[in-house]
């Protein structure tokens, strides 16, 4: 996988690649975790970023390897696409030695500080606030790096989220707010719970520059990531983006969707990004057939090794709760 | 207790919903607010379902992702004498409604000096055992029992929870009604009709001569279990179920005690600071003198709760655990 530094940045053709091998390794890993939990192989759940690929793909691209990303449980695609290594991905999922926590942390809770991912958080908008820390950091620093966290449109009813955005905006700190809308939160669609047309809207009370994308359209989310960190690189404040997208497997993996009307359903998957971008592509000569299907089964590949290596190391032992507990674990009970 | 001569066989969360469903139809002023509630979802884990279609979605409200505003909302309706039931999805996310419920729905009746009351219950359920980690896991109930103003109630049968939830919503002061999501298929007989379980009533689920566990919620499964196997060991076990934590019914705790005069507290809770501690250093101060064996507590481990299997059984309390403890405080000699 190519990676994010973007000392220069890379032509057309080549950020064309990087999306789309981001977007196939994102959607591998999820189908490799869905089937394994389908045929019981694992006895874990995930909740399905499946058809939220290319806003993981143009922020992951978009960013540089040392700015921060905040996500949540529906983060997979986001860490991937970040730079998470794989292995250590997939065996937090799988409570393994092998993941990120050693399997302390479960789905809902990986950290990978090398590669900028500094929080996963399980509480829905508990991550917002926390961006504005890590950007508040880099100006005390004196870094140009930027924060950007991942949230959904039903986190965006949180108090969380509004005392994050107004922070930000109050002290203009480079975060950029990543709303992924899918339309639904857990069982409820977006309307019943917002009387707003455009999540984006919410940024007007902050006076911060927000904008609606197309968060099945890679390119266009990239574009948008992109005229966000300069933005905030350059001391020009927060960015609200909120990209539009869908959630093809329900909320939590075996959801069995029984709030999803099913032509809207289907209509979505129509519009699956990943085919959508693999057509464009091939029709912009960046990508020939059999490259795109190669670099399909190479990120497939990818996955499954992973996957022999984290099922290769062993459970953890209970020893593992004696350790990274306290620093100091003087006086602390047993 | 009021015991119709009708009893039907259902599941814990069926009888929560037959509590819900009659409290509903018993009084124009009961609702219900909380995430994903209504219909066609009926709550995340189906508890609510069918409300919305009998009542209404004006008496069944689906909200935002919004826990302080959730509880903000009933604690005012209550003000002006409506009976607000809200529900918060997993006690972990309570968090975010503390302020509401211990500032203001704690102390209305107090610092009004009686001038308004604040009649709501807060739903909410623990979802420890399920491998989701460490902030969907916890079991909060002493946090609770530790502000003075709300009472805190635990069921662990069918019918009690059904009875408890009743008296609950009809009480005149704050009622945090903690469901325990591991016990949401367990069956048993449940009173047809109005069925009321005085709050502060503790409930002997098995009388025995040797040692009194003294326990709550998911624990009394554990307890009554941890009993069969003593039994065929020549221990007779007396299982307490609190019930209600507060009020508590000290009464039937240390008659319990002063006929087996040895006792374990048992629970799902963090051991250190729980709810334990407060009542065995209540027997160890009213019993001095009159016990055989020092006051034994099993709790969860001062751990945050890892999200691996084998972990997470480390850290929680089992049947096993709660019978070593029985066992040794029954052959224990001075
Ligand atoms: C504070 C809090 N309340 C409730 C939940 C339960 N919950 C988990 S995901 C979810 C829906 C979130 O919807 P959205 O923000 O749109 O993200 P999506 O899951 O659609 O990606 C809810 C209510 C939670 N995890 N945290
Ligand atoms: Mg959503």
């Amino acid at each position: 996988m190519t990676t994010s530094t973007k000392a220069a940045p890379p032509g057309a053709e080549e950020v064309g690649r990087e999306l789309y091998t981001k977007m196939t390794l994102a959607a591998a890993c999820d189908e490799r975790l869905r089937q394994g939990i389908a045929r019981g192989e694992f006895a874990v759940t995930i909740w399905p970023s499946r058809g939220q690929e290319a806003i993981a793909a143009g922020l992951g691209a978009a960013l540089r390897k040392d700015d921060r990303l905040v996500t949540t449980y529906r983060g997979l695609h986001d860490m991937i696409c970040k730079g998470v290594p794989l292995k250590e991905l997939i065996g937090e999922v799988l409570g393994r030695t092998a993941g990120a926590s050693r399997g302390k942390g479960g789905t809902m809770h990986i950290t990978c500080p090398e590669v900028g991912v500094m929080l996963t958080t399980g509480i829905v908008g508990a991550g917002v606030p926390v961006a504005v820390g890590l950007a508040l950091a880099a100006r005390q620093e004196g870094s140009d790096r930027v924060a950007a966290v991942c949230f959904g449109d039903g986190a965006t009813n949180t108090g969380s989220f509004h005392e994050g955005m107004n922070l930000a905006s109050t002290w203009q700190l480079p975060v950029i707010f990543v709303c992924q809308n899918n339309l639904f939160a857990e069982m409820t669609p977006i309307a019943e719970t917002m009387h707003i047309d455009k999540v984006a809207d919410r940024a007007l009370a902050h006076a911060m520059p927000g904008y609606r994308i197309d968060g099945n359209d890679p390119e266009a989310v990239y574009q948008a990531v992109s005229e966000a960190s300069e933005r905030g690189r350059s001391g020009g404040g927060p960015t609200l983006l909120e990209c539009v997208t869908f959630r093809f497997k329900g909320h939590y993996m075996g959801d069995p969707q029984r709030y999803m009307p099913p032509e809207q359903l289907s209509a979505a998957e129509a519009a699956d990004p990943i085919p959508r971008y693999r057509h464009r592509l091939i029709g912009a000569g960046v990508l020939t057939a059999d490259e795109a299907v190669e670099l399909e089964q190479w990120s497939s590949r990818l996955v499954q090794e992973a996957i022999d290596e984290v099922l290769a190391s062993p459970g953890p032992d209970p020893s593992e709760l004696e350790v990274d507990f306290f620093a100091d674990m003087k006086g602390i009970p047993a | 207790m009021t015991v119709t001569a009708d009893t039907s066989t259902m599941t814990m969360a069926g009888a929560i919903n037959e509590a819900l469903d009659e409290a509903l139809s018993a009084d124009p002023r009961v609702f219900l607010l909380g995430e994903d509630l209504a219909d066609p979802a009926g709550g995340v884990s189906g508890v609510t379902s069918g409300l919305s279609t009998k009542h209404g979605r004006e008496r069944v409200l689906d909200t935002p992702i919004s826990e302080a505003a959730i509880a903000g909302a009933a604690i005012g309706a209550a003000l002006e004498g409506r009976i607000p039931v809200a529900e918060i999805m997993i006690m972990d996310f309570i968090t975010i409604a503390l302020d509401q419920i211990v500032n203001i729905a704690a102390k209305a009746r107090f610092m009004s000096s009686g001038r308004t009351g604040c009649p709501i219950t807060v739903r909410t359920a623990s979802f420890g055992g399920l491998g989701s980690g460490a902030t969907h896991s916890q079991s909060l109930e002493a946090w609770f029992m530790h502000v003075p103003g709300i009472k805190v109630i635990v069921p662990s049968t069918p019918a009690d929870a059904k009875g408890l939830l009743t008296a609950c919503i009809f009480d005149p002061d704050p009622c945090l009604f903690l469901e325990t999501v591991a016990l949401y298929g367990a069956r048993g007989e449940v009173p047809s009709g109005t069925h009321v379980v005085e709050l502060g009533k503790a409930d002997i689920k098995r009388p025995g001569r040797d040692v009194t566990i003294v326990c709550y919620g998911r624990a009394v499964i554990d307890a009554l279990q941890a009993a069969d196997q003593l039994a065929g060991e020549g221990i007779e076990a007396e299982v307490v179920d609190l019930r209600t934590l507060v009020p508590l019914d000290v009464e039937t705790i240390m008659e319990s005690i002063g006929r087996t005069r040895r006792a374990v507290m048992a629970h799902y809770a963090v051991e250190y600071a729980g709810a334990g501690a407060e009542i065995a250093a209540q027997i160890s101060s009213k019993m001095f003198g009159r016990l055989d064996a020092p006051v034994r507590r099993v709790g969860a481990r001062f751990r945050p709760i890892p999200s691996a299997r084998e972990l997470e059984a480390a850290v929680f309390p089992s049947t096993e655990r709660i019978a070593a403890a029985a066992r040794e405080t029954a052959r224990y000699f001075i």
